[in-house]
């Protein structure tokens, strides 16, 4: 069996993008991943959309014929996937599988959202849409809420506290300030993060990601192709998927997210590989307290110790396990549908060496962590230049 | 353009009411907000007034000023967001009150926070034509905002009104140019049959207030071909305190510029009557010679911009009215039950 490869990609910057639309967004980084790998829409064989709430936050439903068109890749198959805030990395998985399973060669992997057409309120109602319709969002739960709880819990466990939560914000807009398509450029402090406003306690404003429009897109090949195309060729060399109950309640712990759990082990037991063998990660920070459950649930801290390992700068860009690079979703920003295949478009920038200021020194591993929800799905890849 | 400002008047109603208050209400942190907004404390209208009254109280300021017959006035334009008719203009009561009535045209401005600078704008236009003599134009608002909505720590009562005329040696200013920017962009409205207005919160930000103020501003420049330095005092737009210090760096223009034109940290914002209120407060405090720079903003959305330049007459109609400060500094603090009750946020039995 061949090897699958990132071949190259492209991302729009993120942010409040008031003058481009869904479609428009999607269009720019879908042409940008194309022209940026060398390949027409001819050599494209499937295109793979990841897509939350187009319909909710647009109006706009059957992405899987509205891009393609606009790519020029119509007539070929064109399919949307959603898992929530996972969609984009679910995208590149079901693409990476389609080319592992012998049905295509070479597939664009686009992830988009548009989300500030409207008020903040509806939004936070769309995105409360990933959580349990009936048992949670029905009775008022936001996002920030079924967040807050997880960090309640860790606290309690664990003695978590405000300030270790605030350093993964403040570690995130270090490296965000440096990645010129991040949504804020700009260093935080742990204090101001402690006196930003309250969302929901004990989450403040500044331990939140914002709303943000964004696209991103990698031209995935098989080995042979890939080759061709690129002298730095970025190997998928695993990708794994886990889900777990929607909602809170019906959980046996809050203070892991078995879905990331079960995504870290199909990836690591697919690549060969152990944490010790990662140089960088990108997990999904939606909330500060959301990194600290994920550099947990993936192995490379120990359980309960990922608040005092973030201030003790383990994850820092020159950390012993550089968490967020690109300044995560805190700061870079979170475009739904698009955050995880802009976690695949920074691996693969950062295992070439081209990060610029944010650059993980002689990274040659790199994993992705994208979370649907409050975690009831979880895709979790591995790449390497090797 | 040999047209320039005869007379200046404002009103601010003495009812204030703090941030802190509203915040406590709805459980928001008082200084995070007042912080964030820069804005302390909002002039709201009592249970007596309204736009009327207040460009009534303005108008009569202006005139004063102006020392003119007041027949003499051949258009009114009032421009506000908080008309008290939806049919029937403020400006035929504001015309009667001051005694400019009947031989004169008048109508009323609606374009959001600019309608101010919008009536002002065309007596300018009337003016210079020759098609009257004096035009009394200005904008007042009872700005609404609802209960609960970032706006309700902003949205203030206020109003200024300008006797616009051909300059003499008696004149306070002069129009030296002007410039709008306008475009359809929706990021603040309020249909018909509905009483708070709607926003598109950041929206309001970046592609309308700061688009609108600088491109206005930036085609003012160019038309007059000066730039920043070549001003003693600019006023923009004041929604919040914020704003305004963000679009004058944008701009290239001083702290020690704007700082005398930037009344919302005291009054809130005033909406129609808002930049214009700045405006007075430069006029308060400027010499003969001074060149002044107003940008207005309009939510919808458009600016307008002016180059004023300050004459000898400043000196003596400064004192033949009240001036700003005496507003600001003259103030009752009121409960926001109180509050409620005077701006008809109460649903009574009657109703």
């Amino acid at each position: 069996m061949e090897r699958v490869a990132v071949v190259d990609g492209a991302m729009t910057s993120f942010g409040e993008h008031w003058n481009l639309s869904l479609r428009e967004l999607a269009v720019e980084a879908g042409r940008k991943a194309m022209k940026n790998a060398g390949v027409s829409p001819k050599d494209v064989d499937a295109l793979f959309i990841g897509n939350m709430a187009g319909g909710y936050f647009n109006g706009q439903e059957h992405l899987a014929s509205l891009i393609p068109r606009e790519l020029h890749l119509a007539p070929k198959p064109s399919t949307r996937v959603e898992s929530a805030c996972a969609s984009g990395g679910l995208a590149a998985r079901m693409g990476y599988l389609s080319i592992l399973a012998g049905a295509y060669d070479t597939v664009l992997c686009l992830g988009v959202e548009k989300m500030t057409d409207l008020p903040p309120e509806n939004v936070t109602s769309g995105l409360a849409m990933a959580a349990d319709g009936d048992w949670e969002a029905y009775f008022g739960v936001t996002f920030p809420a079924l967040y807050a709880m997880l960090a309640r819990r860790h606290m309690h466990e664990f003695g978590t506290t405000e300030e270790q939560m605030a350093a993964v914000a403040v570690k995130n807009h270090a490296n965000g300030a440096l990645n010129p398509h991040a949504q804020f450029r700009f260093p935080l402090t742990v204090e101001k993060v402690l006196k930003s406003t309250l969302v929901s306690d004990p989450l403040r404003l500044l331990n939140c990601s914002p709303i943000s429009d964004g696209a991103a897109a990698v031209v995935i090949s098989k080995e042979s192709i890939a080759k061709k195309l690129t002298d730095t060729p970025v190997y998928i060399h695993g990708s794994g998927q886990g889900s777990d109950s929607i909602a809170l309640h019906n959980r046996a712990t809050l203070t892991t997210l078995e879905a990331t759990v079960a995504a870290g082990k199909m990836a690591f037991k697919n690549a060969k590989l152990t944490p010790k063998d990662i140089d960088l990660v990108e997990v999904h920070d939606c909330f500060t307290i959301a990194e600290l459950l994920a550099i947990e649930d993936l192995g490379f801290i120990e359980k309960g110790k990922a608040g005092p390992a973030t201030e003790d700068g383990v994850t820092a860009r020159d950390g012993k396990i550089p968490v967020n690079a690109s300044g995560g979703l805190k700061a870079k920003g979170h475009p739904v549908g698009a955050t995880g295949i802009a976690q695949i478009y920074e691996a693969m920038v950062q295992l070439r060496g081209e990060a610029g200021g944010r650059q993980v020194d002689g990274a040659t591993r790199a994993m992705t962590h994208n979370v649907g929800g409050s975690g009831g799905t979880a895709i979790v890849n591995i790449l390497g230049r090797d | 353009m040999n047209v320039g400002i005869e007379g200046y008047g404002i009103y601010i109603p003495r009812t204030r009411i703090t941030v802190d208050s509203i915040a406590a209400v709805w459980g928001q942190d008082p200084n995070v907000l007042s912080k964030g907004l820069l804005v302390k404390e909002k002039a709201v209208a009592d249970s007596d007034e309204d736009t009327v009254t207040i460009a009534v109280e303005a108008s009569r300021n202006a005139v004063a000023r102006a020392r003119i017959d007041p027949t003499r006035i051949g258009a009114v334009f009032v421009g506000s967001e908080s008309h008290p008719y939806a049919v029937k203009p403020s400006g035929t009561i504001v015309a009667e009150a001051v005694g400019a009535t009947p031989d004169l045209t008048s109508a009323d401005y609606q374009f959001a926070c600019k309608a101010g600078t919008a009536a002002i704008q065309t007596c300018i236009g009337m003016v210079g034509s020759g098609l009257i003599e004096y035009g009394l134009g200005g904008g007042a608002d009872t700005a609404q905002g609802a209960p609960g909505d970032p706006l309700e720590y902003t949205a203030a009562s206020g109003g200024a009104m300008y006797v616009i005329g051909k300059t003499h040696k008696n004149s306070i200013a002069k129009f030296i140019g002007t410039h709008s920017y306008t475009t359809d962009t929706p990021d603040f409205w309020r249909r018909e049959n509905v009483p708070y207005p709607r926003h598109g919160f950041r929206f309001t930000g970046k592609p309308a207030y700061f688009n609108h103020i600088v491109s206005a501003t930036q085609g003012l420049f160019a038309d007059l071909d000066v730039g920043p330095k070549d001003f003693d005092y600019a006023v923009f737009h004041q929604p919040n305190g914020k704003f305004p210090r963000n679009v004058a760096k944008m701009l290239g223009f001083t702290k020690e510029q704007i700082t005398p034109g930037i009344l919302v940290g005291e009054i809130g914002n005033t909406y129609s009557g808002a930049s214009i209120l700045g405006l007075a407060a430069v006029l308060d405090v400027a010499k003969p010679g001074d060149r002044i720079l107003v940008t207005s903003f309009g939510s919808g959305a458009g600016s307008d911009a002016f180059s004023i330049e300050v004459l000898d007459g400043i000196e003596k109609k400064r004192e033949l009215a009240p001036l700003v400060r005496s507003y600001i500094d003259n103030k009752e603090y009121v409960s926001y039950g109180m509050y409620t009750k005077n701006r008809g946020k109460l649903l009574m039995m009657e109703d």
